[in-house]
């Protein structure tokens, strides 16, 4: 894609985190990933747009291996991690989710209490040596996530008695509990009401330079809000790539500019 | 717009007249059909209400004298020559009191209140108004308290089943002699007794802690029930966790390809296999080649447990596959291994549901007769079992059995059995709902 | 282009369009009604064209409510956004243009009034074509969404400000050979200087028609005119 290259040129000295290199992607018959080229950088927040079916979640979940457990996924080409194939043999699945976190569509907190749902990932992949160093994390992912003040009484209650946003707030405290590099979010907001959504917004805002972002979105005004580089994608291509002031400015494409201000195409 | 398209859609700007006759009439047919489905709904509920309600006020009716027992107070002279010396050790005692005549004790007290009856035949006759129970009644008495050697004591002693049915008017005194159980003779002794207010009906205890035994007045259900139990408990034993295993093998682990597809459907055909097959395959299994214990519980668990496998395969995947797919995502996405992710997340959400699901599978283990009968849990056993390799019965056998049986007053204990058959049906089912609405969880 | 899915999105966008292109085409008339009035010294002419700047005010009044009401319901992006906010500013343009235009109407009756009546000088004549010329193009421009035809108006300026040096040359020099005819000579120079600032406003016109269809901005525009200026004052 010439405007990959041309952003690559853009971002001279800066080492992607993540790159993705002519990757396909099939469901069986269906090809519903068809030769990606894509950088991902540290101090971004990525937003993919593009309508329902165009492969953009699929690209999302090849990202940390989620589409590993349906069976007749197949994934084409490489996606490197700081310039390590993650879908190389020898890489760990267990510890690249640590790595690569998930948020998803609808908040999913575990059906425990808002303590064990932020402690869950930190115990499981051994990174509190006792007890103090667990509270540590959890108040510390809580707070970054902005949700320390509103549940910091309540920590022993269901983590589903929240409040939707609360929850979905709670779901990115879980995934930054692992210290992960690149947090991937699949339509966070979708569940959620527009005050929850500004939350979730300014959230991923705080937390951008801290970690990779990828965001795939369904409200292109979310995407413009949050995002510094925007990617469309239609049918499984990446139609365009570049800053997302660009995109929602002045899109290169037709099918970009059709899809981004609702006509026909 | 085309002038074409324009003008079908003029179609939908038409206005409807909803208040002209047609319309009237129609708004009236669907109100008539409305009530009428209604009506036939509701009458369904009645009739199927009426027939239970009609099923347990029979069982009932019939059952709940099942649990009375008549008892005759006499006065025994405890004659010391027909009985041990009270001052010999304890063991020895016992032993000799088990060899001591207790018939004649008995003979001698019925003697003593009719004086003027004689012969043999008679006498005969006048012992069979007591249970054949009686000895072991006067044994029990003595073995209490020794000291009565030598005096004479009011027993209450139990009744014969037919005078038993007489009292609660399960045999008619008003038909001919010839066509009745108890003869003139009889009611008349009994009469004499009523009289002196010596014949009770009251709560028969040895019903709930007695074993099996030929006489209707002696029978007791606690050997079915700890049979029963021996039975579930290797049921749950085995087909629990492997029932738990193979649900969540498949539905977590296993790859979606043919074999599995065949797995699946051997299931759910497993569950509706009649259940005389499974005794067919415990007798052949179990007793054929494994050479295991005839009427033993434990055969009967293992059998139960090949009906109620399937059950609980079902219900336990089903319960597994209730718990939505955002939970297993997140415990993904935070590096849980698929393993972690079952056991951490899945099962412990499936729980509830697995469980009903077991109780649903051990409450239709509990009332399964048909592969019981095949492997031999159907013989006349009348000690209650110790273990799970001593011969035993179960509930719903004792109940055929019983209901088998000739004599009249078994009618009763057959409802007496079926309901304290129900009330542990229903207790279980009780306990499945109480645990679904106690552990569900809301996502 | 193809049409938007919402289509009384459409219909917003083809308001704020027709609008634009009226009151280009009222701001056209407007010129040459006051070049009108001020050959032929036509006082009635010349109060119905200052008359006629209200409507245009109005107009963009319009146009401002459809455009805020457009970002407030529809939060355009792309091609829309660049669509709208070029509308905005045209229609601010034009309006401009209305205003020249009005001050030209202006001058003339203060000359037709004045004493010692000196006929306008022709190249006033041509400067006023050229402008008129420059704003129905710029007008076809938009209409046609041509950016090449925008950049031609944009490049046509440089032609109206040469005009505009020459007659300020010739002015100044009719101001020197009689100055007791120095007041109408001044009025002559406004009306130039209102002629060429029209001719300016066409070109951001054109720029803002080529920013709304291509995305990106005609550089330098300005550079020019103040290279003209300063030229000027120098010979001065």
């Amino acid at each position: 894609m010439p405007d990959t290259a041309i952003d690559l040129q853009n971002t001279v000295g800066a080492q992607p985190k993540m790159s993705i290199r002519d990757v396909h992607v099939r469901y069986g018959e269906t090809h519903a990933v068809k030769g990606i080229n894509l950088d991902l950088y540290q101090d971004n927040v990525t937003a993919l747009i593009g309508p329902s079916g165009c492969g953009k979640s699929t690209l999302l979940r090849c990202l940390n291996r989620m589409n590993d457990t349906i069976v007749d996924c197949s994934v084409e080409g490489s996606i490197l991690l700081d310039g390590e194939d993650i879908y190389a043999k020898e890489i760990d699945v267990v510890q690249l989710r640590a790595r690569v976190g998930m948020v998803f569509q609808k908040p999913n907190p575990f059906p425990k209490s808002v303590y064990d749902n932020v402690a869950y990932g930190p115990r499981i992949h051994g990174l509190a040596t006792d007890r103090d160093a667990l509270d540590e994390i959890v108040e510390a992912s809580l707070e970054k996530a902005g949700l320390w003040h509103e549940v910091k009484d309540r920590l022993d209650h269901l983590g589903t008695t929240l409040s939707g946003g609360q929850q979905q707030r709670l779901c990115i405290a879980r995934a930054i509990a692992v210290n992960p590099e690149v947090i991937l979010m699949d339509e966070p907001c979708s569940s959620l009401d527009p005050i929850a959504t500004a939350r979730v917004e300014a959230l991923i805002d705080e937390l951008s330079g801290h970690y990779a972002i990828v965001i795939v979105t369904h409200s292109m005004q979310q995407a413009a809000r949050v995002s510094q580089k925007t990617v469309f994608f239609h049918l499984g291509e990446m139609i365009e790539y570049g800053d997302t002031t660009q995109i929602f400015t002045a899109p290169r494409q037709e099918r970009t500019r059709d899809y981004i201000t609702g006509r026909f195409g | 717009m085309s002038d074409d398209r324009a003008n079908n859609l003029d179609v939908l700007s038409r206005r409807v007249n909803w208040k002209s006759t047609q319309m009237r009439a129609r708004v009236r047919r669907r109100y008539w059909a409305d009530r009428l489905f209604r009506l036939s709904g509701f009458s369904a509920v009645v009739i199927a209400g009426l027939f239970l309600l009609f099923l347990l006020g029979n069982i009932i009716q019939n059952g709940i004298s099942g649990f009375m027992q008549t008892s005759i107070e006499i006065d025994i002279a405890f004659d010391p020559t027909l009985l041990p010396d009270p001052t010999l050790p304890p063991d020895q005692f016992s032993a000799a009191l088990a060899r001591a005549d207790m018939q004649r004790l008995l003979r001698q007290a019925l003697m003593a209140e009719f004086p003027n009856v004689s012969g043999r035949r008679d006498i005969i006759q006048l012992t069979r108004m007591l249970s054949s129970g009686a000895r072991a009644q006067l044994r029990q008495v003595i073995l209490k308290d020794p000291s009565v050697i030598g005096t004479t004591k009011r027993v209450r002693i139990l009744a014969s089943d037919e005078v038993d049915q007489v009292m609660k008017g399960n045999i008619d005194v008003g038909v001919s002699e010839e066509n009745r159980k108890l003869q003139d003779k009889e009611l008349a002794w009994l009469g004499r007794f009523q009289q002196e207010d010596r014949v009770s009906l009251s709560f028969h205890s040895r019903f709930i802690t007695g074993g099996d035994s030929r006489e209707p007045e002696l029978v007791g259900v606690r050997g079915a029930i700890t049979g029963s139990a021996l039975t579930l408990l290797v049921t749950l034993l085995t087909a629990f966790p492997v029932g738990l295993a193979a649900a969540i093998y498949l539905e977590e682990f296993a790859p979606r390809n043919r074999f599995t597809d065949i797995i699946e459907v051997n299931i759910n055909n497993l569950a509706a296999v009649p259940s005389i097959v499974f005794g067919l395959l415990g007798l052949a299994f179990f007793l054929g080649f494994m050479g295991m214990a005839r009427s033993a519980p434990l055969v009967g668990g293992l059998t139960l447990a090949l009906l109620t496998l399937p059950t609980i395969i079902i219900s336990a995947r089903a319960a597994i596959a209730a718990v939505p797919g955002s939970i297993r995502d997140a415990a993904r996405g935070l590096g849980a291994s698929p393993m972690q992710v079952a056991f951490h997340h899945v099962v412990p959400l499936a729980m509830p549901g697995i469980m009903t699901g077991t109780i649903i599978g051990m409450a239709r283990a509990l009332g399964e007769s048909a592969p019981l009968l095949m492997i031999g849990m159907v013989a006349f056993i009348v000690d209650v079992p110790g273990g799970v390799n001593d011969p035993a019965t179960v509930l719903p056998v004792q109940i055929y059995l019983w209901a088998d049986s000739p004599e009249r007053a078994f009618i009763e204990k057959t409802s007496a059995a079926i309901m304290v058959l129900l009330f542990f049906l229903i207790s279980m089912n009780g306990l499945a709902i109480w645990l679904r609405q106690r552990f569900e969880r809301k996502w | 282009m193809n049409q938007h899915i919402l289509r009384t999105y459409d219909d917003e966008l083809m308001e704020v369009r027709s609008v634009v292109v009226r009151m280009g085409g009222l701001a056209a008339e407007q010129l040459a009604d006051s070049m009108q009035a001020l050959r032929e010294l036509d006082l009635d002419l010349a109060e119905k064209t200052r008359q006629a700047d209200k409507k245009l005010d109005a107009l963009e009044v319009q146009a401002e409510n459809t455009v805020i009401g457009v970002f407030a319901r529809r939060a355009p992006v792309a091609d829309d956004l660049r669509e709208v906010v070029s509308a905005l500013k045209i229609t601010t343009m034009i309006e401009r243009m209305g205003d020249y235009a009005k001050n030209i109407a202006r001058r003339s009756i203060a000359i037709a009034e004045g004493k010692g009546v000196v006929l306008m000088p022709p190249l006033l004549d041509d400067m006023a074509t050229h402008a008129h010329e420059m704003i129905q193009d710029v007008m076809d421009a938009y209409v046609k969404r041509g950016a090449d035809e925008a950049i031609a108006v944009w490049e046509r300026d440089e032609h109206l400000d040469n005009m505009y040096n020459a007659a300020y040359r010739q002015i100044l020099a009719r101001m020197m050979e009689a100055p007791e005819q120095i007041g109408v000579w001044s009025h002559y120079l406004m009306i130039a200087k209102n002629l060429e600032r029209i001719g300016d406003q066409a070109t951001n016109v054109a720029e803002q028609v080529h920013y709304a269809i291509m995305g990106e901005f005609l550089e330098e525009a300005r550079q020019k005119r103040d290279r003209t200026s300063a030229e000027v004052f120098e010979g001065h």
